[in-house]
């Protein structure tokens, strides 16, 4: 069967998608323009509110994920003993992280070694606030959100960096290094798939980008470009984000802890928040350019089908997708051995980049003729 | 008012770590001293500093990353206008992108990219 019939046009009137786009900072500044000060003071809080209540939550249920999936991928439970089947277990440990001591060690560099975990969250917290989680539930929406993302992703390798410089410990040192080697040689093919998706959409903007896709998302409409661009994403975010298998720079059996050795109680903490946060900052990227972000699944032509998923708010599509690819990347952690260093850098720059390459002038061309539905 | 807020999420970062860490001053022991401050090298005793010069080993593909970061940055406004500008800007960054592909074939062949 030919793939033109597979997707049938009726895609197009399948999606009849009116959502308007209104983010939090709109309407801060519309109360600005009408002389509304409490109104702009008002959303403007809202949305610090919002991103710090987001940066919370995430951390304590991705955590509690993470250990409870963990468990159960080993046959094991996982944390049971704080409440209902060890539901509290990442609070308590927050609490106890909080009431432990702040060593620092004394040959540190202690201006740096406290900048590294603030500027490690910062990045975390700038990049949580753009993400386009519904049409109504979206922070700030920035014309030129694509570079942004780039831009700000990468402060956290040079939080990485400082980390492991500023502790004067031997262990953080070679891990900053292989972090820093590895993140910034990931970031390459991570900035070919964005550069793809972007010639797709013909937009920087991620509100846009999800518009783009009301007619069909993009790993159905754009043949294989879609697809490759997505495994390349999907590769080289687990190698941004220092998951399994490419957790060099943190391989507890190598390098104790690496960059985060020196580093205990709350800042130790921070860095650990700010992980898990990155890895729904990933998802919700994935999600945002290849799958539709906050659009229901429609299926061209069945419209009670259609009518049923467009019951389901938005911002429900958008977590259950994310939620999905989290639970992806943490599913990788328990199936793929760890790389070895020649062989992560091989992946890299032997496979992942020229393939990226060739993904592009394909896009182009695909784009070019208007091959795409 | 975009870059505003921008720019105050950027301070709430900061004000998180802040806050987290007075709040950790004023509830956590304090008992800094002896071998507890030394940088952990498994037990042993720390033997001098790590302040030293060190072989980045990776060195050179920084430097193609560089290039390739660069040229990255270049084509972000070309993918936006792409659709308008057509067949021509197609051509140039097809050049433009082989010129940069040509060197990583070149420092492939150098054996730059091995790992040693």
């Amino acid at each position: 069967m030919d793939m033109l019939d597979f997707f049938p046009s009726s895609i197009l009137q399948a999606a009849d998608t009116s959502w308007q786009t209104v983010t939090i900072a709109q309407r801060a500044s519309s109360a600005f323009r009408d002389h509304d000060l409490s109104g702009t003071i008002g959303y403007l809080l809202l949305g610090l509110l919002f991103t710090a209540g987001l940066l919370t939550v995430l951390g304590l249920v991705l955590i509690y994920a993470e250990r409870k999936l963990a468990g159960h991928f080993q046959c094991r439970l996982g944390p049971m003993r704080v409440g209902w089947h060890g539901i509290l277990q990442s609070a308590a440990d927050g609490l106890k992280l909080l009431l432990k001591e702040d060593i620092v060690p004394e040959n540190a560099d202690k201006l740096l070694h406290l900048g590294a975990p603030v500027l490690s969250l910062m990045a975390t917290v700038l990049t949580l606030a753009i993400l386009p989680l519904s049409p109504t539930l979206q922070v700030v929406d920035l014309n030129i959100g694509v570079i942004y993302v780039t831009a700000v992703t990468s402060l956290g390798v040079l939080a990485i960096l400082i980390a492991g410089w500023s502790s004067n410990n031997k262990w953080s040192l070679l891990g900053a290094m292989r972090a820093g080697a590895q993140i910034i040689s990931y970031e390459l093919s991570a900035t070919l798939s964005l550069l793809v998706m972007v010639l797709l959409s013909g937009s920087l903007q991620l509100s846009e980008i999800i518009q783009s896709q009301s007619d069909g998302w993009w790993i159905w409409k754009s043949h294989l470009v879609g697809v490759i661009a997505f495994v390349t994403f999907l590769i080289s975010t687990t190698a941004e984000l220092n998951r399994t298998p490419f957790d060099l720079p943190e391989g507890e059996s190598e390098l104790t802890g690496g960059f985060h050795t020196e580093y205990s109680g709350l800042r130790f903490a921070f860095f650990f928040l700010a992980e898990f946060v990155n890895m729904f900052v990933a998802s919700a990227l994935i999600v945002t350019l290849f799958f539709g972000g906050w659009m229901p699944f429609y299926i061209g032509g069945w419209d009670g089908f259609n009518s049923i998923m467009g019951l389901i708010p938005p911002g429900i599509w958008f977590a259950g997708k994310s939620a999905f690819f989290i639970f992806l990347l943490m599913w990788f952690r328990w199936t793929f051995p760890r790389l070895r260093i020649d062989q992560l850098m091989s992946l890299e720059w032997k496979i992942l980049l020229p393939v990226g390459f060739i993904n592009i002038f394909l896009a182009a061309l695909i784009v070019l003729f208007e091959w795409h539905f | 008012m975009d870059y505003f807020l921008v720019l105050l999420l950027a301070g709430l970062g900061v004000t998180l770590v802040g806050g987290g860490l007075i709040a950790s001053r004023l509830f956590a022991p304090r008992n800094p001293g002896g071998v507890k401050n030394e940088a952990y090298e498994c037990g042993e005793e720390t033997i001098g500093s790590s302040w030293v010069h060190f072989n980045v080993g990776y060195y050179l593909f920084a430097l193609i990353f560089l290039i390739f970061d660069v040229e990255a940055a270049f084509l972000f406004p070309w993918a936006v206008v792409f659709r308008d500008l057509g067949g021509v800007a197609f051509l140039e960054v097809g050049i433009f992108i082989l010129v940069l592909i040509v060197g990583l074939i070149y420092a492939w062949r150098k054996g730059v990219l091995e790992w040693v």
